[in-house]
């Protein structure tokens, strides 16, 4: 590789300040980076590092409530950081684009997607409208979008997820930038539709030779698109390098803990023998949100002190499941039990104790806890509830139930949920679960929204719980690296029926059924070559939506 | 569409059904009021003779639901009944009074509502600069004045002072167009001094409060300029909310306007309410009430409409 390759952008000692508690806090300290044309590098690491701070700053854009401080941002020979704001709005969207995380929110829903793909162009009088809608169709079908020619006159409403994510990378094209900001473009997606996205991206950079920078938290991604990878930590750079060596020799420790997140795998459990009866039946279930029916015939068993996951895309019915376990959803057909004895189906008809039984923890811990009450007063609550405790009694009850979740009780018990982090809310969320004193434990999607350190620690800790009460869980996920490291039993799901389940080791053992086959292998691994050869092996045009159908 | 066509449909039937209910609450509240209504009429000419034959005379005797169903019989066809006072009948007497006010509505609707919606998006685009503050503070201040005061402003200074505009909106039929909204103008210029804060106001919130949406964002970082962010992306998504107070405004205007028809002597049914009320004139204060009921009811008919018009996503099917 020669060193001296087009240069297009170059930061240099870049500072940002962020604008909290009335007073301006430096976020990003200094970082350097260079892109060459036609390279991608790839930004590493966890919430908080200032990834998509430093992505946008590559537009010489600050969010509100930010600024650059200092340094130098220079773009094809431009400084934009002294440029005038009317200059650096001309080379957003035409000469730097930006690719969006959510492309669901990222739309305005107000507009019809081609109207949307054409505005840069248009204003900027880099095309005619006509021009820039014809070539907004051949960037779909380029993009593999089923019906190119008229897919871009719908509303963001009315396209799938996926589809949204390519049909903004279209857009981000659509003056043929020299450089895109992916900023974690496929997290919010399924694997299967993930990959159909990432090959779509991939295609597309290589293609117009476009230089890309490309924000991540997941690092078997970043290996699939990437040249280099830069690591970030809290606003620092940590290590960069070319992806092959980053993956086969980090050299930070930081670096190694990332890599090895994924390896926390406890020893898989065995049902009981004999005549054991299992904490939770479901029992052949269906189910249904008005006329649509959304669970058919579902059957699975939970057995005391094991881990059920129950698997597969959002819109499998896995939350649903859930739903109908804890009564918020009468199933209309088949039955619940509960250490063999049927449940009410309607959470009003059932009694203290079996609700006591059940308790939920939930995706967002963000949502889930009342923001305006005290941490003991949020586990304090269901322990006063369905114990009775009172006063010192519950007190005690709450330091308790704040140890097990490894938070200091005298540091914790009059804060506000606002004032901890995310995986400290997290705990809290498990915490309040606990307080019921329940047997079963329903976990829908707990560590989705978590950097992956983190969620390594929630996971942990879910694990010492189980095995010191001997909780059953149903752990809901939609991530197979989860499954891999705390499930005993797992259940593939997929519109709204079981398509197989068994014991973890089975599921991961060939011969799956198609769709689990499906899944598996549509999860990124850390091999740069991963994607080339998932490509090679299942076709181009039989790749995420096409092949799940 | 069938499912727009649907909703206005339901909501329509449910409009029917509250407007039924309030003609209950109307009358009964009439019935309530205390005294002999035919006394009242009488007022000094009360002699018992004369009272027993007026209670024959209006029907008074009968149980208070048949004369309900009487009334609510003909008003169901637009006949309210005969007025106690000048006994004509009511929907004559109401008919070009309504059409008065509604047209003094219109005429400041029609100034209003433009003025608010643009005076809102340009104080969001300029959100916490000096031009912001200004016009809130006057903004409030015109809310915050009491009708009849503003309205004597004006006449001082655009009338008595300057004779730019006359000062009593006395209206006779042989007037042209012109010469009409001449004389309004007054009346007008009050109302929409009144109602023009609330509007603007709801306006820059309700954009305001999506300038943190990430297709808000996508939008700056596509290179476009911040009016064109304002008015091609916030807006469009901000019109449920803003059709909601234009509507909740132009009930006001239509409902809501007795003092300035009084200050400005002004034909409309306010006065004509008011008039009704002194004089015990109740099929009239009936009318009048249930008028503007049904407008209420359509206006916020209207909105609904709008808001789902506006929505692509309740527009477009999946």
């Amino acid at each position: 590789m020669e060193s001296k390759r087009d240069v297009l952008l170059e930061i240099r000692d870049l500072k940002i300040e962020g604008y909290s508690d009335e007073k301006w806090i430096e976020i990003v300290h200094g970082i350097d980076l260079t892109l060459h044309r036609g390279e991608v590098m790839g930004l590493i690491g966890e919430s908080g590092a200032g990834k998509s701070t430093i992505g946008l700053a590559a537009m010489g854009y600050a969010r509100d409530g930010c600024r650059i401080a200092s340094g130098s941002v220079e773009f094809d020979g431009m400084e934009l950081t002294t440029t005038p704001e009317s200059d650096r709005r001309a080379l957003r969207g035409s000469r730097i684009a930006y690719v969006a995380q959510s492309a669901a929110a990222s739309f305005n829903p107000a507009h019809r997607l081609i109207d949307q793909h054409t505005e840069t162009p248009v204003h900027y009088n880099i095309r005619k409208r006509q021009d820039s809608q014809e070539d907004a169709m051949e960037l779909y079908e380029k993009l593999r979008l089923p019906n190119p020619r008229e897919i871009g006159f719908r509303y963001p409403h009315q396209v799938s997820g996926g589809q949204l994510q390519r049909a903004m990378t279209a857009m981000a094209m659509a003056c043929r930038p020299d450089l895109i900001i992916f900023d974690e473009p496929t997290t919010a997606l399924d694997v299967t539709t993930q990959i159909e996205v990432l090959l779509a991206i991939r295609d597309i950079v290589e293609q117009y030779n476009t230089a890309a920078i490309y924000i991540t938290h997941d690092l078997a991604v970043v290996a699939q698109m990437a040249d280099t990878i830069k690591v970030l930590l809290k606003g620092d750079e940590v290590e960069e390098s070319d992806t092959r060596s980053m993956l086969d020799n980090p050299q930070e420790e930081y670096t190694k803990s990332l890599w090895a997140v994924r390896s926390f795998q406890r020893d898989q459990k065995q049902r009981p023998t004999g005549d054991a009866v299992p904490v939770v039946s479901v029992e052949n279930i269906d189910a249904s949100y008005g006329p649509v029916k959304v669970l058919e015939d579902v059957s699975f068993d939970i057995y005391a002190g094991m881990t059920v996951a129950v698997v597969g895309e959002s819109g499998s019915g896995k939350s649903t499941t859930a739903r109908c376990i804890t009564g918020l959803l009468p199933p209309t057909k088949g039955r619940i039990l509960f250490n063999g004895e049927e449940l009410p189906a309607d959470y009003r008809k059932r009694s203290k104790d079996q609700l006591r039984q059940a308790q939920m923890i939930y995706q967002m811990a963000d949502t889930a806890l009342n923001p305006k009450v005290l941490i003991s007063e949020i586990i304090g609550r269901p322990a006063a509830f369905y114990g009775g405790l009172k006063g010192g009694a519950l007190k005690s009850r709450v330091d308790e139930l704040l140890d097990l979740i490894e938070l200091e009780p005298s540091k914790y018990y009059n804060r506000y949920p606002p004032e901890l982090s995310g995986g400290q809310k997290q705990r809290i969320g498990i915490a309040r679960a606990l307080a019921a004193d329940p047997t079963f434990i329903i976990c829908d999607e707990v560590t989705s929204a978590l950097d992956q350190l983190v969620a390594e620690g929630i996971l942990k800790l879910l694990d010492r719980l189980q095995k010191e009460l001997n909780l059953a869980y149903m752990f809901i996920t939609h991530d197979l690296a989860t499954v891999r490291s705390i499930a005993d039993e797992v259940v593939v799901m997929k519109q709204g029926k079981v398509v197989e389940q068994g014991p973890k080791n089975e599921m991961f053992t060939p011969p799956h059924h198609p769709y689990t086959d499906l899944l598996l292998s549509s999860v990124p691994e850390m091999d740069p070559d991963w994607l080339t050869t998932v490509v090679e092996e299942r076709g181009v045009d039989n790749i995420g939506e096409a092949a799940n159908t | 569409m069938g499912d727009v066509v649907n909703i206005v449909l339901k909501r329509l039937g449910l409009g029917l059904v509250t407007l039924f209910v309030i003609s209950v609450i109307i009358f009964g509240a009439v019935e309530m009021l205390p005294g002999d209504i035919a006394q009242a009429v009488l007022g000094q000419g009360a002699t018992e003779e004369n009272v027993a034959a007026l209670r024959e005379q209006l029907g008074l005797n009968d149980p208070a639901p048949v004369r309900y169903f009487d009334w609510l019989a003909g008003a169901v066809v637009g006949d309210f009944g005969v007025s106690l006072v000048s006994q004509t009948s009511v929907s004559e007497a109401i008919a070009p009074r309504f059409l008065n006010t509604l047209f003094l509505a219109g005429y400041a609707a029609v100034i209003a509502v433009p003025i608010a919606i643009l005076l809102g998006v340009i104080v969001a685009l300029l959100r916490n600069t000096l031009f912001d503050r200004v016009a809130n503070v006057l903004t409030l201040t015109s809310i915050s004045s009491p009708e009849f005061f503003l309205g004597y402003i004006l006449i001082l200074y655009l009338s008595v002072k300057t004779g730019a505009f006359p000062a009593i909106a006395k209206l006779s039929t042989d007037m042209t167009f012109l010469e009409l909204l001449d004389r309004t103008f007054l009346p007008a210029l009050t109302m929409v001094l009144v109602v023009v804060a609330h509007m603007m106001r709801m306006t820059r919130a309700a954009i305001i409060s999506l300038l943190a949406s990430p297709y808000i964002e996508m939008a700056r970082v596509k290179g476009m300029p911040a009016w064109k962010v304002i008015v091609k992306h916030a807006l469009p998504n901000a019109w449920a909310p803003i059709i909601n107070v234009v509507a909740l405004n132009l009930a006001y205007l239509i409902t809501g306007v007795v003092l300035v028809e009084v200050v400005f002597v002004y034909p409309g049914i306010g006065q004509l309410l008011v008039d009704a009320v002194t004089k015990r004139d109740f099929p009239v204060v009936q009318a009048c009430c249930l008028i503007f009921a049904a407008t209420f009811i359509l206006l916020n008919l209207a909105a609904d409409v709008g808001a789902i018009l506006t929505n692509p996503r309740l527009r477009y099917k999946k």
